[in-house]
């Protein structure tokens, strides 16, 4: 396997110029996202979507600041693109049924549209919510970090347009060092309200190969401040199914012995529990080796 | 400039991760506002007041530069007993005709042996209020005696420095806070920051856009800046200047090479039908005889050269008189009034939108709408090519596509990457940019449509002596392919220049006065040296030295920093280490350095120039702004400005507020139209309360035909919108999200409100003002995805009299909740606005 690849978007240099948005649509030839009038400050995509796979996000603040001991109102404009995560422990990965999701050599977080059959499982898996089904054909789409260009050795469409270099794609591991050289220069500049987010491999999904330096709680931004991998819970969840399963099997053979005693024919339901147990012990790509916990 | 010019923004960033403190000074705060270090809110129209208290408290303060500023700059200058400032006149300089409300400028003066050379030899004045003369001196400068009388103690109450004290003393931090809005202890930090970070060792840069340029002061305000930047030691030096960011992408080269009026290529004026009897009479009113410019003549008929070749011979004044003549104003505002007046009967509209682009948007469609013919040229049918069947004027009945007689021929142009050519940008870089695809269908370059336009006006010439220039004139590019596309190199070449064995010349220096060079415009001259495409130049800056000299071409002679002798202290010596850029080597007796040296190479620094001389010979070794007469940087300009020898600070031709330095209200001199196609609110008129002013997105270009017919830009900013303040939206109850009324005494228009504490309501003259902003990207047509009303209707038609650019940067306006009214019921509130 190459590398792994990932986005550092630094917030802190982000203008809010909406270049990765657009360039982004123009090399994945997204749909638009129709012509609506937010009234959100200069936001008017609103979210990642099916369509929107980096957007931008506009906070206005106004904050009460000391200075020179004195109270003083001061603007922040904040701004922000957001992306898919590409986490380690992909919810959306495991809870695809038809192997659609995947990682890919570049440990980035794939859907292959050709494969995808609109189950939806994803969309309410992921816990940015940003895996979405489109409307027209029913897929789930998302970012791809641009698969095909760094096929081609090329980086992504939005960090090739990021003029602030803002949005930054590389190895994982530099990235990760950059990140926090630079958030060890904010501290040091009095940025105290810095702070890295998506960078540590020991948050809820195994860090995510696209993390972020923001200056205000991840809540501000529209990121969930805890994120934890939907299906965390699956593999004793599975246990406990199989005990469950083995305790039903036992009650379906009392059953089925008292049936025959009365004669009635009562389903095992062994299949849908197999399925379920097979799904989750054995199916879902790259689980070998990433699983850590 | 992060909202405008976001890729040039990157630089901002990067000087900033280096240490640069960044200011940002805008009446929105924006994505600009965002990244800078200290932001400060202004009231739209106020700058000079904050310019001028800077500048008052660095003289105030003995902040100057003092070796540099007595050195480089005419702060020792003795001026004309006659001369009396707006402090004596109440907000006049002397001079002023209220008859016909222009300056002349013979009191202003520097003193001389023997007075002032009579008013005839002198440009400025009445003449340049006719012709808007100034920008002709954008490399100029006009004339003004090399060795004027000076006092170096900077003492003598007549001199410029003591002038300049005087005039600004006014401008104190209090005023600052009273007419800017900005807080005492804001202009305190920015005061501090800019003094100490000018000098030896450090300097600081000014970047502005049409938020200065837009304004009945316009040029003043630049002005300003440029005596501040002087004084501190700025110019010239690395890190130093005013930058100057353009609109459109080769703005900078449309002026190089203009599509203006009033000047020929390279900033020489265009001849004027009653002025200039002949070639002699033309050279002699334009400048002086002094600094470079005293060449003109060698510019001049290498230019004639290039457009009439072997027609053009020292018999003929070589052809001087093919030129076209001006006989006075033909800007942009007052062709329109002739249109509507049916004087103008024909109108070439080509990459611009003036239907919704312009200010006055009902006065620009009433001209049109007056004309015989009209051809357009644009990537979409732009609302100028169809205000005839779709107009605003057609729903309140005040025209009828049957009545409009106006022919108009739409021809569809290619885009930037559909052809090939140079990019000027700010820097005076020139990007040569290949062509990537064939324009489609019948869309074709600005090259080929003008070039095959005069082929087939050739056809139809007579033998008759009126088509002789047109006979004449070199035209004989060489095409290629089956559109016959002419050959932009080859155009590129001529510009460029030849010497008399037909090569290609390296330097405006080599341009002879004797018919023996062609060159179609001087600065560009070295363009092809070597017989090389110097534009095409795509060296990456790792390979080669910070400035970068072989990454395309910079006019003049490829040097990136103008006047930069003013780098090196008068021995040669550069200021600092840290600043060093170019400096003298004593052993090899010639200028070196990191850049190409802005000076004679071998003229070392205490070269005298003899009585007599002319031209560069006339400037000293120690006298950097080699265009100047005198050589010297000017803090105060005894010719040239149609407004004053020094700024001084008007209120906008429409202001809520009163001038308290002056009686005089708004710019004496700006140019007005009394007419009732041209409205005005008046100032302090309770009907308008509101400051208004526009401006631009990122998501949007101009008036929007580049941007509204394409899906990813549209949806980012869908709709016209309004900005105003939660206290204002209060004020008028206006609803984020919900609809406004602007309304001036010109039109009123709808927008969608987002109220945001980015518009700051300001304390200006112990009252709170309301700023309201308008982008102005949306109109009804040019094939938008998104449509919206014209913001361009709500703008005044007043201009600055030097370049006659409108105030589209600070007006008067009133705001009212809910959506306007259609057809009859808007005209008639209209008129109930602007008769009260």
């Amino acid at each position: 396997m190459a590398e792994r690849m990932g986005f550092f978007t630094d917030t802190s240099v982000c203008i809010g110029c909406k270049a990765c948005e657009v360039a982004c649509k123009e090399w994945n030839e997204l749909p638009d996202d129709g012509f609506v009038f937010e009234a959100t400050s200069y936001d008017n995509t609103g979210a990642l979507g099916a369509s929107t796979w980096r957007h931008v996000a506009f906070i206005e603040q106004t904050r009460a600041v000391r200075v020179e001991g004195r109270e003083e109102d001061v603007d922040r404009w904040l701004m922000s693109s957001d992306v898919c995560k590409h986490c380690t422990h992909a919810a959306c990965v495991d809870v695809c049924p038809t192997g659609a999701l995947f990682h890919t050599e570049f440990d980035t977080v794939l859907v292959q549209a050709d494969v995808c059959n609109g189950c939806g499982y994803c969309v309410p898996a992921c816990p940015y919510g940003v895996i979405q089904r489109r409307q027209d054909d029913g897929r789930a789409w998302k970012c791809t970090m641009c698969y095909d260009r760094q096929l081609g050795g090329l980086e992504p469409a939005c960090a090739k347009a990021c003029p602030t270099d803002s949005i930054q794609f590389g190895p994982l591991d530099e990235l990760r060092q950059r990140a926090a050289d630079r958030l060890a220069g904010l501290h040091a500049d009095g940025h105290t309200e810095a702070r890295l987010y998506g960078e540590s491999p020991d948050d809820g999904v195994g860090g995510t190969g696209a993390f972020f330096l923001l200056l205000d709680e991840p809540e501000v931004y529209g990121l969930p401040p805890d994120p934890v991998v939907t299906t965390r819970d699956l593999p004793s969840m599975w246990r406990w199914a199989g005990a469950a399963a083995v305790s039903m099997a036992g009650v379906v053979a009392v059953a089925f012995l008292e049936g025959r005693v009365s004669g009635n024919r009562v389903p095992t339901g062994r299949s849908l529990v197999g399925r379920v147990l097979g799904r989750g012990v054995l199916g879902g790509r790259g689980l070998g080796g990433r699983r850590r916990w | 400039m992060a909202e405008c010019h976001p890729v040039g923004f990157q630089w901002v960033m990067e000087a900033k991760a280096r240490g640069a403190k960044v200011f940002h000074v805008d009446p929105r705060f924006t994505r600009t506002s965002a990244m800078a270090d200290a932001y400060l809110p202004i009231r739209a129209g106020s700058d000079i007041v904050l310019l001028g208290a800077l500048i008052n408290h660095v003289l105030g303060n003995g902040l100057d530069f003092r070796e540099y500023v007595l050195a480089y700059t005419n702060a020792a200058t003795l001026v004309s007993e006659d001369f009396q400032d707006t402090e004596e006149l109440d907000g006049l300089f002397s001079g002023f005709d209220p008859e016909t409300r222009t300056y002349d400028p013979a009191s202003w003066s520097y003193d001389e042996d023997g007075g002032p050379e009579p008013d005839e030899r002198r440009e400025g004045g009445r003449r340049h209020a006719e012709a808007a003369g100034a920008d002709r001196y954008g490399s100029g400068g006009a004339a003004a005696p090399s060795r004027p009388r000076t006092d170096p103690t900077l003492s003598d109450p007549r001199c410029v420095y003591q002038i300049l004290k005087r005039h600004f003393a006014r401008y104190t931090p209090e005023l600052v806070e009273r007419m800017c809005g900005i807080r005492e202890a804001d202009f305190a930090e920015l005061a501090e920051a800019i003094t100490a970070n000018s000098g030896r060792e450090r300097t600081t840069a000014w970047v502005y856009s049409v938020g200065w340029t837009q304004h009945t002061v316009g040029a003043q305000y630049i002005r300003t800046a440029s005596i501040l930047q002087l004084l501190l030691g700025n110019m010239g030096r690395p890190g130093g200047g005013i930058m100057a960011l353009r609109g459109h992408a080769s703005i900078q080269g449309s002026t190089d090479i203009p599509t203006l009026f009033n000047i020929l290529p390279g900033y020489l004026s265009m001849p004027h039908a009653h002025r200039h009897e002949g070639l002699d009479d033309y050279l002699e009113h334009e400048g002086g005889e002094t600094g470079f410019w005293g060449n003109r003549r060698a510019y001049l008929v290498s230019l004639l050269k290039a457009w009439w070749g072997e027609a053009a011979t020292e018999a003929n004044d070589f052809c001087f008189d093919y030129l076209p003549r001006m006989t006075g104003d033909h800007g942009h505002y007052t062709t329109v009034m002739n249109q509507i007046d049916g004087t103008v009967k024909g109108y070439f509209v080509v990459g611009e939108n003036p239907a919704v682009g312009s200010s006055g948007g009902r006065a620009q469609r009433f001209g049109l709408a007056n004309l015989d013919w009209l051809v357009v040229r644009d990537l979409t049918l732009v609302e100028t090519a169809t205000f005839w069947r779709d107009g605003p004027e057609l729903e309140t009945g005040e025209l009828r596509t049957e009545d409009i007689a106006t022919e108009v021929f739409f021809l569809p142009a290619a885009s930037h990457v559909e052809k090939e050519g140079t990019f000027t940008n700010t820097q005076r870089l020139l990007q040569w940019r290949e062509k990537a695809l064939d324009p489609p269908g019948d869309c074709r370059s600005d090259l080929w449509f003008y070039y095959h336009l005069g082929k087939r006006i050739r056809q139809r010439l007579t033998e008759d002596e009126i088509d002789r220039p047109l006979r004449e004139l070199t035209w004989d590019y060489p095409e290629e392919g089956e559109r016959a596309e002419p050959l932009a190199t080859a155009v590129l070449r001529e510009i460029g220049g030849v010497g008399p064995d037909g090569r290609a010349l390296s330097a405006y220096t080599q341009l002879r006065p004797d018919g023996s060079t062609r060159c179609g415009c001087w600065i560009y001259c070295g363009v092809y040296a070597d017989e090389v495409n110097q534009a095409a130049r795509r060296r990456p800056g790792r390979e080669q030295t910070p400035v970068a000299p072989e990454w395309g071409w910079a006019w003049p002679a490829n040097r990136r920093i103008l006047y930069n002798r003013a780098s090196a202290d008068p021995e040669g010596r550069p200021w600092s280490e840290r600043k060093a850029f170019v400096w003298w080597d004593e052993d090899r007796r010639e200028w070196t350095g990191l850049d190409v040296p802005d000076f004679e190479t071998g003229k070392p620094p205490d070269y005298l120039p003899p009585e007599g001389a002319k031209a560069q010979d006339a400037l000293a070794g120690t006298d950097p702004f080699i265009m100047q007469s005198d050589g010297k940087g000017w803090l105060y300009a005894p010719l040239g400005l149609a407004d004053g020898p020094m700024p001084a600070h008007y209120e906008p031709h429409e202001s809520p507020v009163r001038n308290p330095l002056y009686r005089q209200q708004a710019n004496p001199a700006r140019r007005i139209y009394r007419r009732p196609d041209s409205p005005y609110n008046p100032p302090e008129s309770p009907r308008f309360p509101y400051v208004l002013t526009t401006y631009r997105l990122t998501e949007h270009h101009t008036a929007g035909a580049m941007s509204r017919p394409l899906a990813y830009l549209a949806e980012l900013q869908p709709e016209l919108f309004c900005e105003v303040s939660p206290q204002l939206a209060a004020e008028v109850g206006l609803v984020n999200g919900g609809w406004a009324t602007i309304v001036t005494s010109r039109s009123l228009i709808e927008a969608r409100v987002l109220v945001t504490g980015r518009v700051r309501p300001l304390r200006v003259q112990d009252r709170v003002i309301h700023q309201v902003g308008l982008p102005y990207h949306w109109g009804w047509g040019s094939g938008g995805l998104v449509t919206g009303d014209v913001a361009n209707d709500l703008l005044p038609i007043v201009l600055d009299p030097n370049v006659y650019i409108q105030e589209s940067k600070a007006m008067t306006c009133h705001v009212r909740p809910g959506r306007r009214p259609r057809g009859q019921a808007l005209l008639d509130l209209m008129e109930e606005y602007r008769y009260g």
